[in-house]
């Protein structure tokens, strides 16, 4: 099973030529992506060989999709040119669009998100901002590192991208259905709730791991659901809990604001929705170790 | 990037939204001549980048040039929550007949806009959420249609504006709309908006925060920067393009990824709880942890007279930790005899035992390489409290 992406999935890479597409290709190949082509305008009908691999380069989402029959796009395009990436995608229809860029406009974002929302959400969009989504063993669209860990049955869903690495680390001796990072702007695709609610009806995932940060209510918001619609075992983290009211922690959208946003606040919610919530990550790992080890 | 109030009225005026003259002061004398300008009574308002100004003593009336000029020298260098003022605005004391709120911000949460609106102007209007949320209207805004006359209108009227003024109001709401989206904005807020004895509406106060994401769009945006204000060691690390947050401890903190260096920060203040010593900065140094980038992150933190240790945390994904190994190795020889703090060095991922062994293998006498977040976090908290 996994979510949202899996062994069937057909990838194709917008922006697969430039410095970071060429690059993350080469790495999403080499840990077994199905990946079938990509897309750049100006380089239409080309060929590009990645390591052996030979890919064919479209002049739009719909025609590669089309040719290849697509079902996930990875987007590498640059800030400025991301808006347009994205809406193309949303315009083809296809069921996934993971955006990696950083550094998107949010008046860009919250553009492409209303396009998604006019036209009726048939594709679902992750990022922007965001290490990207992996099902190990199954397929990896984005630049999470595959070998960090192997499949398994924990679901982890995290706005960071190094601390989904870390987490997966931490638990690699258990494995992972599918990892997603859903990235740290202010206005994102898809969020907690929408990754808790796929891994809840996920067969193969046993438990899950919630890793958030300063700023926003959207843990909030995810415990709250938490309490109402989820079954499985949840385990969370939160970093930020040091962080000082008014600067931007690295994430545009890390930022506590007056009362609002604080790890504090977001750790209560969380532990009285029975979420167990660890100080640390390795205390979080430990954490969800007992769970794995009790059931 | 927040605006200062004069610069955001700067904006509003560029986009037709009616604001009063004005003019900017560093000095008493200035504020007198802009005073003598206007030949009527001013109010003179601290700069700063934050609220309260009011009740610290940060805005005050003046009917002659003279009391002006005294006024300014009360005000200039002020500590207003943090903020020293450097600059006061001098603009024409006006009447006011009635107070609104206006603004229109990013609403996470729906991931789209919001206006807010409320004929209960210029108090917190936090405070009015709270204790009277009926008088504050909220309308989301959709960010392909944005905002025409009808949708201002809807706003208008959600709040109550009274009929005299709404033509006014609606058209300034346009106006307001259009700064928003053709500055990039994330917040635009005028509070109090005031309608004048004689019926005329006025932006009195201007709260502008601008999208850094979106400078690439924007050139003139980099004029705003107030490079004096800026911490230096803040000014130094964005132009090696680097992630940098001045905090007030004496543990330097390099990372890469966002959320792993907020972690690391939190990691570190536990162990530093028995030891007195906090985080020293935010340093984010990205994916690719290069020679030279982990020398010009290590350079600006160590150009930190309050750093006593540093704790470098690194998870190799993407770049190895051989190679951040190497970088950190490198990166001391390109600092030389200028790194003199102790470096406790954590890698974990990919690699990581060819990294723990290039390290071994440079033996630098700085650096101290410990397995676990946890355990470097709590060695470098006790070298920073050994070497405070």
């Amino acid at each position: 099973m996994a979510i949202f992406l899996n062994e069937n999935s057909k990838v194709i890479v917008q922006g697969m030529t430039g410095a970071e597409g060429t690059k993350h290709t080469k790495r999403m190949l080499a840990s077994g992506t199905n990946i079938v082509g990509g897309v750049n305008p100006r380089k239409a009908g080309e060929k590009v060989d990645f390591d052996g691999t030979v890919l064919p380069v479209f002049g739009t989402v719909k025609e590669a999709m089309e040719a290849t029959g697509a079902n996930v796009t990875v987007i590498f395009v640059p800030p400025a040119f991301s808006k347009a990436a994205v809406v193309e995608a949303i315009d083809a229809e296809i069921e996934l669009a993971v955006v990696i860029t950083e550094g998107i406009p949010v008046h860009d974002t919250a553009y492409f998100w209303a396009h998604a929302v006019a036209t009726g959400h048939k594709t679902r969009i992750i990022g922007p901002n965001c290490p990207g989504i992996i099902s190990p063993g199954k397929s990896n669209a984005g630049i999470i590192p595959a070998n960090i860990a192997g499949s398994g049955k924990i679901g982890l869903v995290s706005k960071s991208g190094t601390l989904t690495y870390q987490m997966m680390h931490e638990l690699r001796d258990f494995g992972f259905s599918t990892a997603i990072g859903i990235g740290g702007d202010p206005i994102i695709g898809t969020t907690h709730i929408d990754a808790l609610e796929a891994f809840e009806a996920d067969e193969e995932t046993v438990a899950i791991v919630m890793i958030g940060e300063i700023g926003g209510d959207a843990e909030e918001r995810a415990a709250a659901y938490i309490k109402e619609n989820v079954t499985k075992p949840v385990v969370g983290y939160v970093a930020g809990f040091t962080a000082p009211e008014g600067k931007t922690m690295g994430h545009a959208g890390a930022i506590v604001s007056g009362s609002a946003g604080t790890a504090q606040a977001k750790k209560e919610a969380l532990e009285a929705a029975g979420v167990k919530v660890g100080k640390t990550p390795s205390e979080t790992a430990d954490l969800m170790r007992e769970i794995m080890q009790g059931l | 990037m927040d605006l200062y109030e004069y610069q955001a009225k700067d904006l509003f005026a560029a986009h037709g939204v009616p604001v009063l003259p004005g003019d900017v002061a560093t000095n008493p004398e200035d504020a007198k001549a802009i005073a003598a300008k206007f030949g009527q009574a001013v109010v003179v308002k601290a700069q700063v980048k934050t609220g309260g100004r009011g009740k610290a003593g940060g805005v005050k009336l003046a009917s002659t040039p003279e009391e002006t000029e005294e006024k300014a020298k009360a005000i200039l260098g002020l500590d207003i929550k943090g903020h020293i003022v450097h600059r006061v605005l001098v603009t024409p004391a006006s009447d006011i007949a009635e107070e609104y709120y206006f603004s229109f911000l990013l609403d996470r949460a729906n991931r789209t806009f919001l206006a807010m609106a409320s004929v209960e102007g210029g108090m917190d209007i936090e405070e009015v959420a709270a204790t009277k949320p009926e008088a504050l209207a909220k309308i989301a805004i959709d960010a392909i249609k944005g905002v025409d006359v009808a949708k201002a209108t809807e706003i208008a009227d959600a709040a109550n504006f009274p009929a005299e003024v709404k033509d006014q109001v609606v058209d300034t709401i346009v106006k307001l709309w259009e700064t928003f989206v053709s500055e990039d904005a994330t917040l635009v807020e005028v509070n109090p908006l005031v309608r004048d004895p004689q019926g005329k509406i006025v932006a009195l106060d201007g709260k502008v925060t601008l999208d850094e994401n979106a400078d690439f769009r924007h050139p003139a945006h980099a004029e705003l920067v107030d490079k004096a204000a800026e911490n230096p060691l803040e000014a130094k690390a964005k132009e090696k393009g680097l992630n940098y947050v001045k905090l007030d401890g004496e543990v330097g903190i390099i990372g890469n990824g966002a959320g792993l260096v907020m972690s690391t920060l939190d990691v570190v203040a536990y162990a530093g709880e028995q030891y007195g010593v906090k985080p020293a900065n935010f340093l984010d140094i990205g994916g690719g942890a290069s020679a030279e980038v982990m020398a010009n992150g290590l350079d600006v933190i160590l150009g930190d007279e309050a750093v006593r240790s540093v704790f470098v945390n690194v998870f190799g994904g993407i770049t190895a930790c051989d190679a951040v190994a190497n970088g950190i190795v490198k990166a001391l020889e390109i600092l030389g005899d200028s790194a003199t703090k102790p470096l406790v060095v954590r890698l974990d991922g990919n690699n990581v035992e060819e990294g723990r062994a290039i390290l071994a293998e440079a033996n630098h006498p700085l650096v101290t390489v410990v397995d676990t977040m946890d355990n470097a976090a709590a060695k470098a908290a006790e070298l920073a409290a050994a070497g405070v």
